[in-house]
């Protein structure tokens, strides 16, 4: 399968909502103390989403399965809580771990990125969950250049997070995106035969949103009744971490990321 | 925000040639649905009626592979 590159013109306007994720997530990243709600993590997004002309590609999401649409400006999940937790009453404690996913469209483009936050006192153990998946990302950024499979990146990154006693996710994948939010090729975080049969070939300009969800336990997941939440099945903590990249010749630019906060550091 | 390996449950309802089998899913949907390589390494078998998760392919609905056999 080959994947088609965007215009430098298409990139430079991904970059203007990458640049509005990436400065919602330094915000939320300052908001995440104990006692804030996760609903007041989402107002503060969505008041500085309108400020920049964007607005989130997250709500009214259809639920892949039939179920109810996503009712959330972004997504906020907590300690066990993976990926899709929605907003709401629920308030930080000292020790928690908070992943926020925030996505926008402005002017016709897409970015969407992820991190997760350590509030406090964290266990060691769950403060190396972070920085193995915040790595995993990073060594991405190193292997995706133009002309390397999509499978020896994505395997490297598996052996790297299984080398730290971590599991890999396998239920959710990162993707295409540009005009929409979800666009080809699937971006898996492991190797698995659907992976080879579909392997594509990085090249330069393919825009990707690469996101890496490790658990500190098993692998295993489900959803909660709410139809969107999803959590570990073990009750064990959970790490995030994405950004939209652009792959290039000499490996992938992120851009979601500010210049203060580089991918890695 | 991820994209979902979308699973869905299902009966068995015909085995046809090639280890592949029509699946009627929870949702009265049936589709076509092959094997995956990890069931056929470990030889378990799979007769009309039992009980399976499907993985469906996100290109094209009708088609899937059977993940795991319950009981």
């Amino acid at each position: 399968m080959t994947i088609r590159p965007k215009t430098p013109e298409a990139i430079e306007k991904m970059r203007v909502a990458g640049r509005t994720v990436a400065e919602i997530l330094g915000r939320l990243r300052q908001m995440a103390r104990p006692g804030v709600t996760t609903a007041d993590m989402e107002a503060e997004a969505v008041r500085l989403m309108r400020e920049r002309g964007a607005r989130s590609l997250f709500i009214r999401q259809p639920h892949p399965r039939g179920g109810p649409a996503y009712p959330g400006q972004i997504c906020v999940s907590v300690n066990e809580e993976l990926v899709h937790g929605i907003p709401g009453p629920r308030r930080i404690v000292d020790g928690d771990i908070v992943t926020v996913d925030v996505g926008v469209e402005q002017d016709g483009w897409c970015g969407d990125a992820a991190r997760t936050f350590a509030v406090g006192d964290v266990a060691p153990r769950v403060r190396d969950l972070l920085r193995t998946t915040e790595e995993a990302l990073a060594l991405v950024c190193r292997e995706a250049r133009a002309g390397v499979l999509w499978s020896a990146v994505a395997g490297q990154q598996e052996a790297f997070v299984r080398r730290a006693g971590f599991s890999v996710v396998t239920d959710y994948v990162g993707h295409g995106i540009g005009r929409k939010m979800w666009e080809d090729p699937k971006v898996p975080n492991y190797v698995s035969r659907e992976l080879l049969r579909d392997d594509f070939l990085l090249v330069e300009g393919a825009t990707l949103a690469v996101e890496p969800m490790v658990n500190l336990g098993k692998r295993q997941v489900r959803e909660m009744p709410d139809g969107w939440t999803v959590v570990t099945a073990d009750g064990l903590p959970s790490a995030h971490f994405e950004d939209t990249l652009v792959i290039r010749r000499d490996g992938a630019e992120p851009l979601t990321r500010l210049p203060e906060e580089p991918l890695g550091a | 925000m991820p994209k979902d390996v979308i699973r869905v449950e299902g009966v068995v309802k015909e085995a046809l040639p090639n280890a592949v089998f029509r699946v009627e899913l929870e949702n009265g949907h049936v589709v076509m649905a092959h094997v995956s390589g990890r069931m056929r390494m470990n030889f378990i078998r799979i007769l009309p009626g039992d009980q399976v998760t499907v993985e469906l392919s996100p290109y094209d609905l009708l088609k899937g592979r059977i993940v795991y056999r319950a009981g």
